[in-house]
C-alpha cells in the first residue's frame, strides 16, 4: 500500500508562504547592493547611432554598461545563449525591436538611477519594420509532417466527402506571474565565481547563459533560485536576460546589484505567447470520419529566435489534435517580425493549434449535423492508433475514459448544441465541448539528448537530501518530490530534505518546463531513491538508524541517477516521423457561458473537465494544476487582450492587462481519470500544460451554441463578438 | 521605492504595526508598502504591480482593507496597521495550507488579509459567511495560479471554521 | 514638492490658498499616488485632505442627501441614507474598483478628478446633483453638469476643494437606472457607464429625463437630445428608434486600449433600449 502518493501532503514551502516568512528576490537585503536599470530602444527598427550622456549629470556616481564595454576585451560574447545566436544581450548597432536592451545603470540608489537613465538618450535612425508575419521573409524554423495521401482525398470529388475550412487566429498572451522578473547577481568573489539569485525556472539557462556572457567557466557561474512568484513559461529564458545584466552591472561596479522589473516594464518587454494563424482544410466522410487534414500554421516569432523553433515543433505536433486520420498534412513556420520577441508560455504552441482543430471540428459537427460529442468520440485517438507522425499509441491512452467522464459530468452529450432556443431577457446560455492530448516532456529526443540528473544523499543524521535543478514555481515540486522520495525509500516526508535549486549544489535535471518535472524528473529521482533504499536494505529498525549504521559501516550514501528513456522510443528529427512524446495527458472540457446580448460580454459560469494524467500523486496539487491552467485558457478566450501598436505592447500596465479576478472565474468541476503510464513514476503522465490546451476552444464553443456566431479569432471580445453578431443581422 | 514619492521633506510620525508602536521619519508620500518592507522589513507585505490593481500589497489599516502601494504614510499616522506577519491569522493561514489556496505563495500574503478583513466584516454586520461572499470579498486580489477555487475554498473554511479569532 | 497634511477644513483651505495649476489635492490617494506613480502627474503641491473628518459625513437635509466629499465608496455602501435617497449612487460605489479601493476612493475625488471614465460622475450628473465648493474666502454651488468641463478639467478653481455633493430629493414618480460595462466584473475601468433617472407623471409620461454617459467621450456626458425626445414623449415601442437618433450627436467616443468606438456607440445604444423600456413598462 502506498503511504504517500494519491494522498495530499502539507507542501513543504507552505508554511512559509501562508506567513510571509518566504524569501522571493525582492525581499532579499544585500548590504551595499546598487540597483541597476536598462536603457531601451524607443523605435521597433533601426540603427543604434550613439547614446547621448548629458554631460550635466555626474556620471561617476553610476556604473553605465554598453556593448562597446561590455565585451571584447572582457572575454565574454555579447551572445543571449539558447537556441541560436542571434539576440545581443545588449544591441551594439542593429535594434530589432522595441524596448531593445542598448545600455545598462547601476546607482547606488533609484533617486540616482531614474536620474541617471533620464540623462541618456539613445539616438536611433528608424528603419522600416515588419510587423506583418504573413508578410515576414525571414523565418525562424519550418516544420512539415506528413501521413498518407492529403492531396489524394481532396483531388478526388465524391459526394461522401465533406470538405470544411477555417483559419483560426489568436492573438498573444501575457503570462502574468504576480511576482515580476528580477535578480541580483554578485561580483565575481576570490576564485572568479560569479552568484546570481533570482525568481527563475531554470536556474541551469541561467548558467550557460552567464557563462557565455562573462566569458568564465559554467561552473565558475553560480546561480540560485529564490522563492519565485509564479512563471507558466514567463521564467524559462527570460530570467537569462536579467540574469546576464544584472552581472555585467555587478562586474562594472564592483558590488551586488539588483535588477527587479517593475511592472510595466515587465509588461512591456518580456515575452508572452506567440501570436497564431493557423488554416485548416479538412475532410470527413458522411458519418463523421475524418479521411484528411491539411494544416498550415504561421507563427510570429518576433524579433530573435529565443524558443519559437520548438514552440514551433509542439504547436506543430499537436496540430491534428487527439484525432485518428490516415492522411495528415502540417506545415508550419514561425517568422521574424519586429515585435518584442515572443517565448514561452504554458501550452507553448499548442494552444493555438488545438484552438484551430477543436473550432473545425465544431464547424464539421454543425455542417455534418452531428453531434459534436459524437463527432469526437468517432475520431478519438485510442490505444493501437497511431499518430500524424506515426507514433504507435500503445501505454496510458486514456482518450475514450475522458469523453466518458466528462459526459456524466456536465451532460454535453445529450445537450442540443447549437438548437436555435427561445431566449427571454437579455441573456443567453449555451455549453460547449473541447478535446485534446498533450505531449509530456520534451518533443522528440530532446530527454535522451538532455539526460537530466538527480541525485540523493544520505545525510549524517540518516535523512536524506534530494538535490535536483528542478524548481517550485508554486506548481508543488517541493511536495511532489518529497511524496515521491518517501515513497519511493519507505521513509517519512519528515526524512526528505529538499536541497534549494542552486548550480553549484544540484545536478542539471534538465529544465523547469514541458509537463516534465513529476514525469521526467520525478520518475529519475524514484530511481535513485530505490538504489539508494536497495543499498541501505529494508529491515524492523526505523530508517534513520539502519542508514546511520550504513554510513558507518563505510556506505556509498549517495546515488546520482540520469534519465533513460523507456525502450522502444524512436524519433526522426529530419522527417518528424516517429515517438514525438514518450506519452500524451489526455482531457476534455466543457464550459458553460451566459452571454449578454446587449453587451456581448461573456460570464463562464461553470467549467468541468476531466483529465488523465496517468496518476495524480498529489491529487490537490493536480487539481491545482488544472483550476489555474483552466482559467488561464478561458481567460484568453474572451477576456485577456494583448495587442501592439508601432510593435509595441499597448497592454502594459496591470489597469489595462486584464486577467481574471473571482467573479470572472468559473465555478470548476475537476474529475480525475487515472490510466497509469507505465514508464512514469507510480503511473504519473506530466500535467502542467495540459489545462492551457483546451479551455478557449470550449468557451468559444459555448458562446456559439449561445448566440449562434461562429468565433473564430482569440480572444473572442464583446467587441468582436459585436462585430460577428451584427455582420449575421444587420 | 518610487523616487517621485520620496522628495517632500520628512516628517516624523507614528503608528502602530501589528500591535507594536513605531515612530520613524519619512517622506510624507513614502508608500506604506515601502515603509512597511524597507523600514520595518516586514517583506512579507508583497509588490505585484505598485499600481493598485493586484492586492498583493493589501494591509488592513484600522481594520479595513487597502492596498499598501496606494497609501502614503502621512495618511496612516496614528492608525493600526496589520500585516500578514500580524498575530490572529493562525487560522486562516492553515485553512489556506489544507486547501491549497497557496501556490507560488506571491498574492497569499494580501489573500490572508483580505480574508481577515472579510470575515471580521462578516461578523460585524451579521452576514453569514457564503461562496458569493468570499468571491466578492477577494474580487481585488488577482492569483494566477489556482483558478481561485482552493482560495475560495479556503476563505470559506476559515470563516466557518471559526476563522479568525 | 511639498505635501500639507490637513487636520481641518480651514488648514486645507489655506494651504490650497497657494495653491499653483500643478498642485492637487488627495483625498484617497487612489488616483494620485497611481498618476504620480507613471509619471503623469508631478505635483509642486499636494494638499492632504484624506483625514478631515469635516468632509466625511452623509446627511439627510431639506436640499436632499448630502454627501461629503470625502465620503468613500464604502461609506456609501453602508449608509441605509445613501441606499434610500441615491439607490443608483450605491449601485455604482458597489462597481469601483474592488473593496480595496472602495474602502479609500471618495466621491469628491472620483468627481474632481474628471475622468471620462469615472463610474460615480455620470449617477450625479442623472441625479441632478449640484457640487459645493469652498475656498478660503468664500463658498459657491454649481450644476455637476457645469462642474465637468473637460477631459480631466472642472470648474474648481485651484484655491477651492469640493466641500460636498447634493442631491436633490427623489420625486414620487422619479425611476432610476444603472449599468457600467468594464473590462471584467470587477477592479475594472469602464468601456460605458450610463445612468438615468426618468421622472414618470401619473400618466406614465416622462416629465423630466436625465441621462448620462462615460467613457463615451473626453467628459462624462448628457445625453440632452435624448432626454428632451423623452420629455416629448416617445411610446415604448419607439424607443429604440429614439435612441438610435438622438444619442450619436451627444457622444464621441474613442477607439482606446479598453474598448473601440464601434463598441462604445453600438453597446451604449443597446443598453439605452434596454434600460429605458424597463424603466417605462
Amino acid at each position: 500500500m502506498q503511504r504517500f502518493i494519491g494522498r495530499d501532503q502539507v507542501r513543504p514551502d507552505g508554511p512559509a508562504k501562508v506567513s510571509g516568512r518566504a524569501v522571493y528576490v525582492a525581499d532579499l537585503r544585500v548590504p551595499g547592493a546598487w540597483v541597476g536599470g536598462t536603457v531601451r530602444s524607443d523605435v521597433a527598427r533601426g540603427v543604434l547611432l550613439r547614446l547621448e550622456r548629458d554631460p550635466a549629470f555626474d556620471w561617476s556616481r553610476v556604473a553605465f554598461v554598453t556593448a562597446a564595454d561590455a565585451f571584447g576585451a572582457q572575454g565574454g560574447d555579447n551572445v543571449q545563449a539558447l537556441i541560436v545566436d542571434d539576440q545581443p544581450v545588449l544591441a551594439e548597432r542593429d535594434v530589432n525591436h522595441w524596448g531593445e536592451p542598448l545600455a545598462l545603470v547601476a546607482a547606488p540608489d533609484r533617486a540616482t538611477l531614474e536620474a541617471a537613465l533620464a540623462a541618456v538618450k539613445p539616438v536611433i535612425e528608424p528603419q522600416p519594420a515588419q510587423f506583418d508575419p504573413e508578410l515576414a521573409t525571414v523565418v525562424f524554423k519550418t516544420i512539415r509532417i506528413v501521413k498518407g495521401d492529403v492531396d489524394g482525398v481532396f483531388r478526388v470529388p465524391s459526394s461522401r466527402v465533406h470538405v470544411f475550412e477555417g483559419t483560426y487566429r489568436t492573438d498573444s498572451q501575457e503570462q502574468l506571474y504576480i511576482e515580476p522578473q528580477g535578480c541580483i547577481a554578485w561580483p565575481a568573489d576570490a576564485d572568479g565565481s560569479v552568484t546570481v539569485k533570482g525568481s527563475l525556472q531554470c536556474p541551469h539557462y541561467v548558467r550557460k547563459a552567464l557563462a557565455r556572457c562573462l566569458g568564465i567557466a559554467q561552473e565558475k557561474a553560480r546561480v540560485v533560485q529564490m522563492e519565485t512568484g509564479g512563471g507558466f513559461g514567463g521564467k524559462e529564458e527570460y530570467p537569462s536576460v536579467v540574469a546576464c545584466h544584472a552581472a555585467l552591472l555587478a562586474r562594472a561596479c564592483g558590488r551586488p546589484v539588483s535588477l527587479l522589473y517593475e511592472r510595466h516594464e515587465d509588461l512591456a518587454v518580456t515575452p508572452k505567447r506567440h501570436p497564431g494563424r493557423v488554416r485548416i482544410r479538412a475532410a470527413f466522410a458522411t458519418r463523421g470520419e475524418l479521411l484528411a487534414l491539411d494544416v498550415d500554421v504561421l507563427f510570429d516569432g518576433g524579433a530573435y529566435t529565443t524558443l519559437s523553433p520548438v514552440v514551433l515543433s509542439r504547436g506543430c505536433l499537436h496540430a491534428s489534435g487527439p484525432y485518428r486520420c490516415a492522411n495528415v498534412r502540417v506545415h508550419g513556420r514561425v517568422v521574424a517580425t519586429n515585435h518584442v520577441p515572443y517565448g514561452a508560455f504554458r501550452g507553448f504552441g499548442a494552444p493555438q493549434t488545438c484552438f484551430a482543430i477543436e473550432r473545425l471540428m465544431d464547424r464539421a459537427a454543425r455542417e455534418l449535423e452531428i453531434h459534436p460529442f459524437a463527432l469526437r468520440r468517432i475520431n478519438a485517438l485510442v490505444a493501437g492508433d497511431t499518430t500524424a507522425t506515426g507514433q504507435l499509441l500503445e501505454h496510458s491512452v486514456g482518450s475514450m475514459q475522458v469523453l466518458d467522464a466528462i459526459a456524466r459530468s456536465s451532460g454535453i452529450d445529450r445537450h442540443a448544441w447549437c438548437v436555435p432556443r427561445a431566449t427571454t431577457g437579455s441573456k443567453a446560455r449555451g455549453l460547449g465541448l473541447s478535446f485534446f492530448f498533450h505531449g509530456a516532456g520534451f518533443t522528440g529526443s530532446g530527454e535522451e539528448m538532455l539526460k537530466g540528473r538527480v541525485r540523493v544523499d544520505l545525510l549524517a543524521d540518516g535523512r536524506v537530501e534530494v538535490l535536483a535543478g528542478s524548481t517550485e514555481i508554486g506548481q508543488g515540486t517541493n511536495a511532489l518530490f518529497t511524496a515521491i522520495a518517501a515513497e519511493a525509500l519507505g521513509v517519512e516526508t519528515a526524512d526528505i530534505v529538499l536541497a534549494t535549486p542552486d548550480t553549484a549544489r544540484v545536478p542539471d535535471s534538465g529544465p523547469t518546463v514541458a509537463s516534465r518535472t513529476c514525469m521526467v524528473v520525478g520518475g529519475v529521482l524514484a530511481r535513485a531513491c530505490r538504489i539508494l533504499r536497495e543499498r541501505v536494505g529494508d529491515g524492523p529498525e526505523p530508517w534513520r538508524e539502519r542508514a546511520r549504521r550504513f554510513l558507518a559501516q563505510g556506505g556509498d550514501g549517495t546515488a546520482t541517477v540520469t534519465y533513460e528513456s523507456p525502450p522502444g522510443l524512436a524519433w526522426d528529427d529530419t522527417r518528424y516521423q516517429g515517438d514525438a512524446y514518450p506519452v500524451f495527458g489526455w482531457a476534455a472540457d466543457v464550459a458553460e457561458v451566459e452571454v449578454d446580448l446587449d453587451t456581448c460580454e461573456v460570464q463562464v459560469l461553470r467549467f468541468w473537465t476531466a483529465v488523465d494524467v496517468g496518476r495524480a500523486l498529489q491529487p490537490k496539487l493536480v487539481d491545482g494544476q488544472i483550476q489555474g491552467g483552466s482559467l488561464q485558457a478561458v481567460g484568453w478566450a474572451h477576456r485577456e487582450v494583448v495587442t501592439t501598436r508601432a510593435g509595441r505592447f499597448e497592454q502594459d500596465r496591470l489597469a489595462t492587462c486584464i486577467i481574471p479576478t473571482t467573479l470572472d472565474a468559473p465555478r470548476f468541476d475537476v474529475t480525475l481519470v487515472e490510466v497509469p503510464y507505465p514508464h512514469g513514476p507510480f503511473g504519473a503522465k506530466g500535467v502542467g500544460e495540459l489545462p492551457m490546451d483546451g479551455g478557449a476552444p470550449a468557451v468559444l464553443s459555448a458562446i456559439e451554441d449561445a448566440i449562434g456566431v461562429h468565433a473564430d479569432h482569440l480572444p473572442a471580445t464583446p467587441e468582436r463578438l459585436l462585430a460577428l453578431l451584427e455582420a449575421r443581422c444587420p | 521605492m518610487k523616487p517621485v514619492f520620496e522628495e517632500a521633506a520628512p516628517v516624523e510620525l507614528t503608528l502602530r504595526v501589528n500591535g507594536a508602536t513605531r515612530t520613524l521619519r519619512a517622506p510624507p508620500l513614502r508608500r506604506l508598502l515601502d515603509v512597511l518592507r524597507e523600514d520595518l522589513a516586514l517583506t512579507g507585505t508583497k509588490e505585484g504591480c505598485g499600481e493598485g490593481e493586484c492586492g498583493a500589497c493589501t494591509v488592513l489599516v484600522d481594520g479595513e482593507a487597502v492596498l499598501s502601494c496606494l497609501v502614503p504614510v502621512c495618511q496612516v499616522s496614528g492608525t493600526e496597521v496589520s500585516t500578514v506577519e500580524s498575530t490572529g491569522l493562525a487560522s486562516i493561514q492553515q485553512s489556506f495550507l489544507a486547501e491549497g489556496g497557496a501556490q507560488c505563495g506571491i498574492c497569499t500574503p494580501g489573500m490572508i488579509v483580505m480574508t481577515k478583513a472579510w470575515i471580521d466584516a462578516c461578523r460585524r454586520d451579521g452576514v453569514a459567511p457564503d461562496e458569493d461572499g468570499a468571491r466578492l470579498a477577494l474580487a481585488g486580489n488577482l492569483c494566477r495560479c489556482t483558478g481561485y477555487g482552493a482560495i475560495v475554498a479556503a476563505a470559506l473554511a476559515s470563516a466557518r471554521g471559526g476563522g479568525a479569532p | 514638492m511639498k505635501v500639507v497634511t490637513a487636520r481641518t477644513l480651514d488648514e486645507a483651505l489655506a494651504a490650497l490658498a497657494r495653491a499653483t495649476s500643478e498642485s492637487r489635492l488627495m483625498a484617497g490617494g487612489t488616483d494620485l499616488i497611481v498618476e504620480m506613480e507613471s509619471g503623469r502627474t508631478r505635483p509642486d503641491l499636494v494638499v492632504d485632505v484624506g483625514r478631515v473628518a469635516a468632509l466625511r459625513w452623509i446627511r439627510v437635509t431639506a436640499d436632499g442627501l448630502e454627501v461629503g466629499a470625502g465620503t468613500t465608496c464604502t461609506d456609501l455602501l453602508r449608509s441605509v441614507d445613501a441606499l434610500r435617497e441615491a439607490d443608483i449612487l450605491v449601485q455604482a460605489a458597489r462597481e469601483v474598483g474592488a473593496v480595496q479601493i472602495q474602502n479609500r476612493a471618495t466621491v469628491g475625488g472620483n468627481l474632481g478628478t474628471a475622468s471620462p471614465a469615472a463610474d460615480l460622475t455620470p449617477v450625479l450628473f442623472a441625479l441632478d446633483a449640484r457640487v459645493r465648493l469652498r475656498s478660503a474666502g468664500a463658498a459657491r454651488e454649481l450644476a455637476v453638469d457645469d462642474f465637468v468641463t473637460g477631459y480631466r478639467s472642472t470648474a474648481r478653481r485651484i484655491d477651492e476643494l469640493i466641500e460636498a455633493i447634493v442631491i436633490p430629493p427623489r420625486a414620487p414618480g422619479e425611476r432610476r437606472a444603472f449599468r457600467k460595462v468594464g473590462t471584467r466584473r470587477a477592479q475594472s475601468i469602464s468601456k460605458v457607464v450610463v445612468a438615468l433617472t426618468l421622472d414618470l407623471g401619473p400618466d406614465r409620461r416622462v416629465r423630466r429625463a436625465r441621462i448620462a454617459a462615460g467613457s463615451v467621450a473626453e467628459r462624462t456626458v448628457r445625453l440632452s437630445h435624448l432626454e428632451a425626445a423623452l420629455e416629448r414623449g416617445v411610446a415604448v415601442n419607439a424607443i429604440a428608434a429614439a435612441v438610435a437618433r438622438h444619442v450619436a450627436s451627444d457622444v464621441r467616443p474613442r477607439d482606446d486600449v479598453r474598448s473601440t468606438a464601434v463598441y462604445r456607440s453600438a453597446v451604449l445604444e443597446r443598453l439605452l433600449v434596454r434600460m429605458l423600456s424597463e424603466t417605462l413598462s
